[in-house]
């Protein structure tokens, strides 16, 4: 009875919330095929919006720039995030452990304005002492990595507690100096994981509008700054359309990577099974 | 169990980048930070004087930064500042946000960790895709909604609710709606990673105990995913706090925030220290729940401690 | 104490001690291990066994002391500097290489030409029966084959130590017996010399040429399992290894080839001198299966004979436990084997019995 009870409501529950995460992107969707500006009433079908979207050169350039900007962002903060994972969970004690370890964390929950204003005063300074660096698509990079290299550090870290340590001993046994082991041991077995962090650190950074606005210079203008502009001013369903490719993109990556990665492990699985079904028979005879 | 650790030079070469780069990128900042929010400008357009007068040998440290920040506008009470104000209604929002996604997360996380294992990686992988999806444009489609031409006024005047459009964008509804949708999954994530880890049996001992589902599920489930709730509430709360483009997006000139009131200073002011005397004011704010937030999500390099 | 039973030792540990901190764990150990044998260190968990195994490994670094590898003071040399090798509990293969490339990894970087590593690696996979499965991941493999290919990897380079980690710790009990076996094979058709380390006695005395027992940090003693099995040098030997009975006393007659200690049963006759003072605290330890237990009393046994209530009786298949209660009070553990059907010896509960044994069969401990 109780359990009955607890089921129903738990799926009504989550129907409600799936219901609230998803009815904004269903609208976009929807709206973005509406032939008309009108944002309650569907007035026909049209591609008209995607067609705007195509043609708008403001849209194009800052999703080109935002590309390049969020690629270098994700190696720059997978490449860090390794370093820092790597320091905290491998060396317990050193000296200002636990200020590098506040200090890695806290852009995971500090306020993106505070991080903005503050890196833009170092630019600035930066400026003025050595002429150097101009604001735009360097500025915004390393602000972005300070952010991915955050995050990127919760993904690498957990799979290098998880990671059976005693294989890195067993290269060394086998003659494989401490680097080699890294490169050639380590390295392959957190691969996953740094794939995700640069995912991760990539997603942030085509997203993230507050630093981009605090660091970037004339005529650099992120994808997200062009969007923010045009949404201050109104409602524009060009927005919309380029709402739902970027919709459309997200879903059959992450589905058809989570299709891929349910498969492996099930062969995996199957394969363990198998091996130790062997055993037992060889046992047996 | 003292492994054989990377040799010396290779040790420093590993702690030192990242070290270095944090320190720059991170610490650096923070000082200049403190430091420009002592600078008198004066009708100095560059904000790096030093504060050290070589001549007069004295150190001009310009409190009125931070003095203005607490100052009376006329015929109000003492604590009727603009700015304070700002403050008060980001820590209200904050607070409000917080509480509305434990509200609808803590279930929503609570019959995910409860659903059959094979079921589970879907739902995650549901929660996940609107995350990876941009957040500026999902708020940017709460402006569609919640207008006085949107979906939502339309079906309520259709079903008949009310005859007028009511007004929801540029209030705090829109407001509280638009942070709860995008800070929901910081709560939800921190919480399922608890709760999932939870052993049920203990819930089943308390009712074999005895005790009611709700009883059981206050003594039992929530204390013991305090962690979860503590690490979720803060995840939220101290971004929120500082929030800058939902109230941009989704709120009016009544619903200033501090993160706005900032940029304002900053580039149409151009009151750079003012500015930078603002935002150590909200570290300051933000302070406490933070030492909070670290100290639930211990030093997860130990080996995953609740 | 230290071994002193081979002075030719390939393998020699001088006086190694280590300490974390204030904690001793291994406690000025001195052994002396020859060329191809197979040294078992035994002893509960804590008792320092591993962190030896590490320090011959190369992964803890001695507080003091040698280890002498063929002459070769290795004792502060990295694990990878090394010409020792050691197969790990967990057999910790690589999951992101396939079975050759495991083998062939320690080759690899010994830098040796791909046609010596092809056919080095062709020759252990052979020598461990897993040649068809070269192309397979670790995980395809089940626990027996993994721990096959953990074997090959550490003999690929031919080292000059073996290092056994526990090596059935992680199997079956079935699986254990015939792989106990098939270890001491391959081990011994290559000729290398092996330390192993385990808890397990049973494991120790079927692999190993000698044993050596270890508890808190310090060997207490060094022999062929027979040695250490039937002359345990001291109480905690005699009671760790197998099941003894422990009658404390003192000693009453000290003989150059035999002793007599007064217990609570009365005088027990041992075959041995002990060279110590008439008088002094010693004990006697003497086996289960070494008593004899009948209804009725013996003929023409003169010494060592004594009586008792059965308390308890345990039918094990193979043999027969008898708890017998003196008395004294004294508790005595007595095993008979159930040789044949017929031969049932028709005791029971509440019985009243004698229980002798030869004189020879017994040991007088100091301490």
């Amino acid at each position: 009875m109780r359990a009955l009870l607890e089921k129903h409501f738990g799926k009504f529950w989550l129907a409600l919330v799936f219901a609230f995460l998803y009815l904004p992107l269903l609208f976009m969707i929807v709206f973005s095929f509406n032939s008309t500006r009108q944002d309650a009433r569907f007035t026909g079908f049209s591609l008209r919006w995607y067609e705007a979207l195509l043609n708008d050169t403001k849209i194009i350039d800052g999703f080109w720039l935002s590309l390049k900007v969020a690629l270098t962002t994700g190696v720059l903060s997978a490449v860090l995030a390794t370093f820092a994972a790597f320091v905290l969970v491998r060396y317990r004690r050193f000296l200002g452990r636990t200020i590098f370890s506040g200090m890695v964390n806290a852009p995971l929950v500090m306020p993106e304005v505070i991080i903005g204003l503050s890196l833009l005063l170092l630019f600035v300074g930066a400026q003025n002492v050595f002429g150097w660096p101009q604001r735009g698509m360097f500025t915004i990079i390393l602000g972005h990595t300070l952010l991915g290299m955050a995050y990127g550090m919760v993904v690498i870290q957990s799979r290098l507690l998880e990671m059976d340590r005693r294989i890195e001993e067993a290269a060394m046994d086998l003659g494989a100096r401490p680097h080699q082991v890294f490169f050639l041991v380590t390295l392959p077995n957190i691969f996953q994981a740094i794939l995700a962090a640069f995912l991760l650190a990539f997603t942030l950074s085509f997203d993230d509008v507050v630093i981009s606005e605090f660091l970037s210079g004339p005529g650099v203008t992120t994808l997200p700054q062009v969007i923010f502009g045009y949404a201050r001013r109104g409602i524009n369903p060009t927005i919309y359309a380029a709402a739902t490719l970027l919709i459309a993109t997200v879903t059959v990556v992450i589905v058809s990577y989570a299709v891929w990665v349910a498969r492996s492990t099930r062969k995996r699985e199957r394969e363990m099974a198998a091996a130790a079904r062997q055993e037992l028979k060889a046992l047996g005879a | 169990m003292a492994a054989f650790q990377l040799s010396l030079p290779g040790k420093r070469f590993v702690i030192g980048v990242p070290y270095l780069w944090l320190f720059v990128f991170f610490f650096l900042p923070f000082l200049i930070l403190l430091y420009i929010s002592f600078v008198d400008m004066g009708s100095d357009i560059h904000p790096f004087k030093p504060l050290w007068d070589g001549q007069a040998g004295v150190l001009r440290l310009k409190y009125e930064n931070y003095l203005s920040i607490f100052r009376v506008t006329e015929g109000a009470p003492w604590f009727r500042t603009l700015y304070i104000d700002a403050y008060v209604r980001s820590i209200g929002y904050a607070l409000a946000t917080a509480l509305l996604c434990l509200f609808i997360g803590y279930p929503f996380a609570y019959f995910i960790a409860r659903s059959a294992p094979s079921v589970r990686p879907a739902l995650l992988l549901m929660v996940m895709l609107p995350f990876w999806t941009s957040f500026l444009l999902r708020v940017y489609a709460w402006k569609g909604l919640l207008g006085d031409n949107g979906v939502i006024n339309r079906f309520f005047m259709t079903v008949g609710l009310t005859s007028e459009p009511v007004q929801m964008l540029y209030t705090n509804v829109s407001m509280l709606v638009g942070m709860t949708y995008v800070y929901l999954p910081f709560m939800v994530l921190p919480l399922y990673a608890n709760l999932v880890k939870m052993d049920f049996r203990l819930l089943e001992a308390a009712y074999d105990l005895g005790a009611t589902p709700f009883k059981a599920f206050w003594l039992v489930t929530v204390p013991l995913s305090k962690a979860g709730i503590i690490a979720g509430f803060m995840l939220v709360f101290i971004p929120c706090v500082g929030e800058f483009v939902i109230p941009s997006l989704l709120g009016g000139p009544s619903n200033l925030m501090i993160g706005r009131v900032v940029w304002d200073e900053m580039f149409t002011a151009n009151d750079w220290p003012k500015a930078t005397a603002l935002a150590v004011v909200m570290i300051a704010l933000i302070v406490v729940p933070l030492a909070l937030y670290y100290h639930y999500t211990g030093d997860r390099s130990e080996g995953g401690k609740p | 104490m230290a071994d002193t039973s081979r002075p030719d030792g390939y393998l020699v540990t001088e006086k190694l001690v280590k300490k974390f901190d204030e904690t001793v764990a291994v406690d000025e150990v001195s052994l002396s291990i020859g060329k191809g044998e197979i040294f078992a260190l035994l002893g509960s968990s804590g008792c320092g066994k591993s962190t030896l195994l590490r320090m011959l490994a190369g992964f803890e670094t001695p507080t003091s002391g040698r280890i002498l590898l063929g002459g070769v003071d290795v004792a502060r040399l990295p694990p990878y500097e090394r010409p020792v090798n050691m197969m790990f509990q967990s057999y910790a293969l690589f999951p992101h290489l396939n079975i050759w490339e495991n083998v062939a990894f320690g080759l690899k970087r010994e830098g040796l030409p791909k046609a010596e590593i092809q056919q080095r690696v062709d020759e252990m996979l052979g020598l461990v029966q897993l040649t068809p499965y070269a192309k397979r991941k670790p995980h395809q493999l089940s626990g027996g084959q993994q721990q096959r290919v953990a074997l090959a990897r550490s003999l690929a380079k031919r080292p000059q130590l073996l290092l056994l980690d526990e090596p059935l710790g992680a199997l079956d009990k079935k699986l254990r017996e015939q792989t106990q076996f098939e270890l001491v094979n391959i081990i011994e058709k290559v000729g290398v010399t092996c330390v192993m380390v385990t808890h397990d006695q049973e494991e120790a005395m079927t692999m190993a040429n000698r044993i050596a027992i270890m508890s808190k940090g310090r060997v207490l003693q060094v022999g062929t399992p027979q040695e250490v099995y039937e002359y345990p040098a001291n109480r905690f030997v005699a009671d760790f290894i197998g099941n003894v009975n422990l009658l404390d006393g003192q000693l009453s007659v000290d003989e150059p080839d035999r002793c007599a200690v007064a217990t609570a049963l009365g005088e027990v006759q041992v075959g041995h001198s002990l060279s110590g003072a008439v008088g002094m605290a010693v004990a006697v330890a003497v086996r289960p299966e070494k008593i004899s237990i009948g209804k009725q009393r013996p003929e023409g046994v003169r010494a060592n004979l004594f009586t008792g209530r059965v308390k308890e009786i345990a039918y094990f298949g193979s043999y027969n436990t008898y708890i017998v209660v003196t008395p004294q009070g004294k508790t005595v553990k007595i095993t008979e084997p159930n040789g044949s059907r017929h031969e049932l010896l028709d005791i029971t509960w509440e019985d009243d019995v004698f229980f002798w044994w030869d004189n020879t069969d017994a040991v007088v401990l100091r301490d």
